[in-house]
């Protein structure tokens, strides 16, 4: 029996914990995360959760209490981001190295400087070597249904490892809609008891959590963490198997969209894939064959899936709402292109930068990424392989704005 | 299914491979823990009684046994047995000379290690520790005059 509520991105957040009802939650308040854990502590202020709540004095002390209360066997979940994760990066690797199941939130935010505080996923981003799970989210109603389901891919026996659970910050943290809510016996039950693994707290059995490993041992420990995210796929894909069966939903590692027999493609993580089915829908009214992949599961990446989806098109759009200066593309760009390395058959990449600091991501914009690759596959040159999508400057038809040249004193 | 092979077995392995190990073949990463988390008793196998310099002698017939040395050993290196001093454990004491400070009868004498270099100090297999002391200077009953 599921109840439909108006929700925010972040309060949606804050119902998935409120059923999930963790041991501890440990957070500070930054801008767009903070309501998750405003709203979650009027839960526990009202006593409908029995969570110990910490406030405390950084992000960075929100993991380290983490990490504390789920080595000493506690459930543990926490909120937070840009700055703030930023902020708490070490604690990042050592709950992931570590093994800990944390679970967190994070209303993807740029990150600073320049100081802002809307969406853009440069804050996840930066995190994606740190071992932890990063599963992208694009609505409101997947940001409730994928919390559910990552304490469960967290606790899970062959993985093990912390996840992060990313979504738009402003664009999904902040917009109210309707989302569903399983029961709270189902979710309890679907997200069982919570399995301590060598806590802390077991004085029968005394332990020692991180310890110092010379170079005789600490590779080992790190091929042990790599082995647990290669088991993160199928128990990602399980899960999602499960938790579709009492809600309806199943979002797996990826979702497709008009992609199957599509030439034209775009990979995009988060809200802006909403806005690419419309624009979508109005190519296939024209007889345009155009398809969107939107990538769930940045960590584990599915390689294998990617290559396999991607390959048949002939033209591809790699939008990224981070940027990697100095690399040849964003983040997901540089990805996904190694992931088609070794097809025989792939499309010809593009790779665009959008919605930096929040920047309003239009159907204007992305018909303009389609209009791109139809131009690619019409002519079969490529003019620009990386671009800037939606920024004011730069040449319009071949010439910088006045105002341009005389600050730089050049045309060129 | 086969069982893997423990560590010893392991060992003798590569020693009949021709390979020069000298130490135990160390664990592969499916065998530790996860996290590397340790569990408890492990300090027993780490061998630290080769950090030592001097080593503390203790003269049997004039102990009290009023356990000082016990009390004070920072490596709770010092066996006792029936409440009364026993032996000193040569696999973990590193040769600090506070039992020889403390000791109020002043039975406890710190000698070179040099001369006890021919002693042999093994783990058996239930994980004894067994002083076979072959040296020429050391009196062989496990540090007692």
């Amino acid at each position: 029996m599921s109840k439909l509520i108006a929700a925010t991105g972040n309060q949606a957040v804050a119902q998935a914990m409120r059923q999930i009802d963790p041991h501890v939650v440990a957070a500070y308040p930054i801008t767009p995360a903070t309501d998750i854990v405003e709203e979650f502590s009027t839960f526990v202020a009202e006593g409908l959760v029995s969570t110990e709540f910490v406030p405390v004095e950084s992000e960075h002390s929100a993991m380290s209490a983490c990490i504390g209360a789920s080595a000493a066997g506690a459930r543990a979940m926490t909120g937070t981001s840009s700055q703030g994760l930023a902020l708490m990066w070490e604690m990042l690797y050592i709950a992931s190295g570590l093994r800990l199941p944390v679970v967190m939130a994070v209303a993807n935010r740029a990150l600073s400087a320049p100081l802002s505080i809307h969406g853009d996923q440069s804050d996840a981003m930066g995190a994606r070597d740190s071992g932890w799970i990063q599963l992208y989210c694009k609505n409101q109603q997947e940001v409730y249904d994928t919390m559910l389901q990552a304490i469960r891919i967290a606790e899970h026996d062959e993985v093990r490892l912390p996840v992060m659970v990313c979504y738009d910050g402003f664009i999904v943290s902040h917009s109210l809609v309707g989302v569903n809510l399983i029961d709270d016996d189902e979710a309890k039950a679907f997200v069982g008891k919570h399995k301590a693994k060598n806590s802390l707290l077991d004085t029968k059995n005394p332990v020692t959590v991180g310890p110092l490993t010379l170079f005789d041992y600490n590779f080992e420990f790190r091929r042990q963490l790599a082995e647990g995210m290669f088991h993160a796929p199928a128990v990602i894909d399980e899960v999602a198997r499960e938790y579709a069966k009492i809600s309806g939903r199943y979002y797996g590692r990826y979702e497709k969209y008009s992609l199957d027999d599509a030439d034209l493609g775009i990979v995009v993580l988060g809200s802006a894939a909403s806005t690419a089915e419309i624009v979508v829908d109005r190519l296939r009214d024209r007889g345009i064959k155009a398809g969107i992949l939107r990538l769930k599961a940045l960590r584990p990446f599915p390689k294998a899936e990617l290559a396999q989806e991607l390959g048949h098109l002939k033209a591809l759009a790699i939008l990224d709402r981070a940027d990697s200066p100095g690399a040849y593309g964003g983040p997901v760009g540089l990805e996904v292109r190694s992931a088609l390395l070794e097809n025989t058959k792939k499309p010809i990449v593009i790779n665009g930068i959008y919605g930096l600091g929040g920047r309003d991501t239009t159907t204007d914009q992305l018909q303009s990424v389609y209009d791109r690759l139809l131009n690619i596959v019409e002519t079969g040159t490529v003019d620009e392989p990386l671009f800037y999508l939606g920024v004011r400057g730069g040449k319009v038809n071949g010439r910088k704005s006045e105002a341009a040249i005389a600050r730089s004193g050049s045309s060129r | 299914m086969t069982t893997k092979p423990t560590r010893e077995q392991q060992t003798k392995e590569a020693k009949s491979n021709g390979s020069t190990v000298s130490a135990p073949v160390k664990p592969g990463w499916e065998e530790l823990e996860i996290g590397a988390v340790v569990h408890t008793g492990n300090g027993t196998e780490y061998k630290t009684g080769d950090w030592r310099s001097e080593r503390p002698m203790v003269d049997k017939d004039k102990c009290i046994n009023c356990l000082f040395c016990w009390v004070f050993c920072p490596d709770a290196a010092v066996n006792v047995v029936d409440e009364k001093f026993s032996s000193i454990d040569y696999y973990h004491c590193k040769g600090c000379g506070i039992c020889a400070t403390e000791c109020p009868a002043k039975c406890i004498s710190m000698e070179d290690e040099a001369k006890f270099q021919n002693e042999v100090t093994v783990v058996n297999s239930s994980g004894a520790v067994v002083v076979n002391s072959k040296s020429n200077g050391g009196s062989g009953k496990g540090g007692l005059k």
